[in-house]
């Protein structure tokens, strides 16, 4: 049951992640990555990884996305169709990457991974105290960078996209 | 851990999504698209954290916060990203690679 699950959801990451660098439309392209976004979930949630299945279904999913649509929606005429690379450059590409797959994949089916048994289960209040936890092996010190990053971005966001006015840069642009 | 699903299987999947993410990056021609591309890669790694901590480190959980430290550090990136692209749209009107070139000098 779980092995079909799987593979369904493997079907669907990679297939979705194929027709999101494929399509020539722009908001379907945003709406195939967010397919592919959800299939990750569906894996976080059957590693019993719950409260991280959330984090990326809120903030990828929720969040992310909607933003990526709203700049779409901002700066795309939504009939245009995108150009694409020259089929040369595309075939090129498409080698490369396959002959990097290869490689990847060579390594990681020489290795043999030591898997040990299944552990016992991700409780929410554990990752907190792991988080905020200044002793051995505590995370508190990126938490607190991770937070003052993410200020210094909203910050930085909201000062680049307001821009400076029209009658401004008039004189700057030509 | 999965039952029945060994650890090569999910190694495979998340390599391939990196792949597809590298070949949209480097094939498409628009601003946007990059970025959507950037995000498969992101979540490809993401993923890679969290199944070797899942399988082969069961009992800590050191693989599973440095993928909420990726997705956190992700979500600022495409919100500067994003912010960027517009105000280049207001000065250029395009959101394409080629007709970038305001910022380059």
């Amino acid at each position: 049951m779980e092995r079909i699950l799987f593979y369904i959801l493997a079907l669907i990451m990679i297939g979705f992640a194929l027709a999101s660098v494929m399509s020539r439309r722009m908001l379907r392209s945003v709406i195939y990555l967010l397919f592919v976004l959800c299939a990750v979930a569906g894996v976080y949630f059957m590693m019993d990884y719950n409260f991280l299945a959330a984090i990326q279904l809120t903030i990828y999913a929720g969040g992310i996305i909607v933003l990526i649509i709203f700049s779409v929606l901002l700066v795309h005429h939504i009939e245009m169709r995108m150009e694409i690379a020259r089929p040369t450059r595309q075939l090129l590409t498409a080698l490369a990457c396959s002959l990097g797959l290869a490689a990847f994949l060579s390594v990681i089916y020489t290795y043999d991974f030591q898997v040990s048994g299944p552990g016992p289960g991700t409780e929410v209040s554990v990752i907190g105290a792991k988080l905020l936890d200044y002793g051995e092996g505590g995370f508190i010190l990126p938490f607190e960078v991770i937070s003052v990053l993410l200020l210094a971005a909203m910050v930085g966001a909201i000062v680049i996209a307001k821009g400076t006015k029209l009658s401004e840069n008039k004189n700057e642009v030509k | 851990m999965i039952e029945g699903i060994s650890i090569y299987e999910l190694l495979t999947v998340t390599s391939i999504l990196f792949f597809i993410g590298i070949y949209g990056f480097i094939t498409r021609k628009n601003l946007i698209s990059v970025l959507i591309s950037v995000e498969l890669i992101l979540n490809a790694g993401a993923v890679n954290f969290v199944v070797i901590n899942k399988y082969l480190y069961p009992d800590v959980l050191q693989g599973m916060i440095f993928s909420i430290f990726i997705i956190a550090v992700a979500a600022a990136e495409t919100a500067l990203a994003i912010s960027i692209i517009i105000n280049l749209y207001r000065k250029i009107s395009s959101v394409e690679v080629r007709d970038v070139e305001t910022m380059k000098y």
